[in-house]
């Protein structure tokens, strides 16, 4: 593909991602995965200092489902949804069917009753497996700007 | 009353607590007065976080900013992180290493005890201005805290009057504390995260002093049988009360009638993990305890659940609102199966936790629900009127060992 095309094939993949999170069809997300695969969610802090632990980590769908059925069934969180903003994003490697590539990401937490604030800056660093019928995220780390995490966080980012 | 308060206590004790001690703005301010800045051993950092001379760190005693830093001959000091010129933060950066730390005001510097050792421009510029001739530095060295360490954990105290921490933390905690902190093992940080709570801090304190809701709220638990009330488990407070521990063994569970009769919003047949990874732990300290919650009064609490290994420190931001910091950590033998599984169990706590996340929001439901309810009560009588240690956690027995403690200090 050219870059143009993998341009493209990027942000659109991401377009769906974030889409499938806003819309509350979570049981959809995992298959945005390879299995192995690896998604993070860190703070930029642990990040850049080698600090390993995040919010959440999975390396498996089977843990991304696990993830969703825990929201689904178990947790007790109040109703809430989330609008993401994607953009700036830059391909920074292809090779062999895989692209690296980083994006910010800016999410907008919407309560039930209405308080509506942003809750979360930061950017993905995706590694995209492009060999297969669809494009997968092999790896997807959600690397957020702020340490504080306000209340909790419950749904995937 | 003594402490200055219009606050009477309910006349049936610490099974009552009265709602304005959420709301009041002068309790948020005798709080730091009698209880952060009075007699408690108060956590500042891992010692693992300040290895080498001149590393320093800043934290909290309370919401009151402190420096704690370990100076160049080795030895650990902590002292208010505050300005002796115009009160300004020292070190307004989270840590460092420097051999003198210099308020970026004025560049007032001081060495790594607290001591004043410069004034910039102290005899004026070409003769004029600088201080007056009998300014003394060493009538400006910073309030310092007594410093105490147990198990790699560094705590202070501004009081002169704190008895020594192992007395304040009773034989039993400090057992349990070195458990989860053996000697010989070298601490390796893995991690932080910082989740702000919507509610007064005591509201959390709380929480983690109160087993009974436990497999309650946290249906993630109670499904996968990591921490149902049946497991055996139990309750140890120290002989003052404001001290506890919870622990349970996971695979002692059994099947109670008592619990299908309290209608659990899941019944665990239904819920089955996909990839039990999760919560394939291994039993590192040989003694087949798989959770065990340890809380210091007032704003320290050590986890381990699984084989997740983590320090939190409850820091007020406010008379509603609270900051909670997890440190997590591991130890430096760990092999790579147990570093995968601290890694992975990581997933249970902290702010997005599968069993934590709903302490997040709890304490914040209370803090909206007792809007308007100056005159009321909690009604705190699970497990009785005592606050002593008890062989199940069915219980609030440490939740009025924190109230009986938070009078004491507040002479309520």
């Amino acid at each position: 593909m050219d870059e143009i095309a993998i341009q493209f094939a990027v942000e659109r993949l991401l377009a769906r991602y974030v889409a499938c999170i806003d819309d509350d069809r979570l049981e959809e997300w995992p298959a945005f995965f390879a299995d192995p695969c690896r998604y993070q969610i860190i703070s930029s802090e642990n990040y850049g200092r080698k600090l390993p632990i995040g919010v959440f980590v999975a390396t498996s769908q089977g843990m991304l489902k696990d993830r969703v059925a825990a929201l689904r069934e178990a947790n007790i969180y109040e109703a809430q949804r989330y609008r993401h903003l994607v953009s700036s994003t830059l391909i920074l490697e292809n090779a062999r069917g895989v692209v690296r590539a980083q994006s910010n990401y800016q999410v907008i937490r919407i309560m039930h009753d209405g308080a509506t604030a942003l809750f979360s800056t930061g950017r993905y660093l995706d590694r995209i497996n492009f060999d297969g019928s669809a494009p997968v995220f092999g790896e997807k780390l959600v690397i957020f700007d702020s340490r504080r995490i306000d209340t909790l966080l419950a749904i995937p980012l | 009353m003594s402490n200055g308060l219009d606050l009477a206590w309910p006349n049936e004790g610490v099974t009552r607590v009265p709602y304005q001690l959420y709301t009041r703005d002068d309790v948020y301010a005798e709080e730091r007065a009698r209880i952060f800045m009075g007699a408690t051993w108060n956590y500042l950092c891992l010692e693992a976080e300040i290895a080498k001379p001149g590393d320093w760190r800043a934290t909290f005693v309370g919401d009151v900013p402190v420096i704690v830093a370990r100076d160049l001959d080795g030895s650990l000091s902590a002292f208010e992180n505050r300005c002796a010129h115009r009160g300004a933060l020292i070190c307004h950066k989270q840590s460092g290493n420097a051999a003198r730390l210099s308020c970026v005001y004025h560049g007032w510097t001081y060495d790594l005890k607290g001591n004043l050792t410069a004034v910039t421009f102290q005899r004026g510029i070409n003769g004029k201005g600088g201080m007056p001739a009998d300014f003394k530095l060493a009538d400006h060295k910073r309030r310092g805290l007594r410093i105490a360490t147990i198990a790699g954990l560094i705590f202070g105290t501004f009081s002169e009057a704190t008895p020594p921490l192992e007395k304040f933390l009773g034989p039993e905690i400090v057992a349990r504390l070195r458990r989860v902190l053996p000697a010989g093992k070298t601490i390796e940080l893995l991690g932080y995260n910082s989740q702000i709570l919507p509610s007064n801090w005591k509201l959390y304190a709380e929480n983690v002093k109160d087993p009974y809701h436990a497999s309650l709220l946290h249906l993630f638990f109670a499904t996968f049988r990591l921490n149902r009330l049946s497991a055996e488990g139990g309750i140890i407070i120290d002989d003052a009360g404001a001290n506890h521990v919870s622990y349970s063994k996971a695979a002692t569970d059994r099947v109670s009638a008592d619990y299908d009769k309290a209608d659990l919003r899941v019944k665990s047949d239904r819920f089955r993990l996909n990839d039990p990874s999760l919560i394939q732990g291994r039993d590192e300290f040989g003694d087949g305890i798989t959770l065990q919650i340890l809380a210091l009064f007032p704003c320290f609490i050590s986890q381990q659940i699984q084989n997740s290994l983590c320090v939190r420190q409850l820091v007020p931001r406010g008379l509603t609102e609270t900051e909670l910091l997890w440190t997590y950590y591991g130890f430096a033998d760990d092999d790579a199966e147990l570093r995968e599984l601290r890694l992975k169990q990581a997933n249970l706590v902290g702010p997005g936790g599968y069993i934590s996340m709903e302490d997040g929001a709890v304490g914040g439901f209370v803090q909206r629900g007792i809007t308007g309810a100056d005159r009321d009560t909690e009604v705190i009588e699970m497990g009785g009127r005592e606050w002593r240690s008890q062989e199940t956690r069915a219980t609030e027995s440490p939740l009025r060992g924190f109230w009986k403690t938070y009078r004491e200090h507040m002479q309520l």
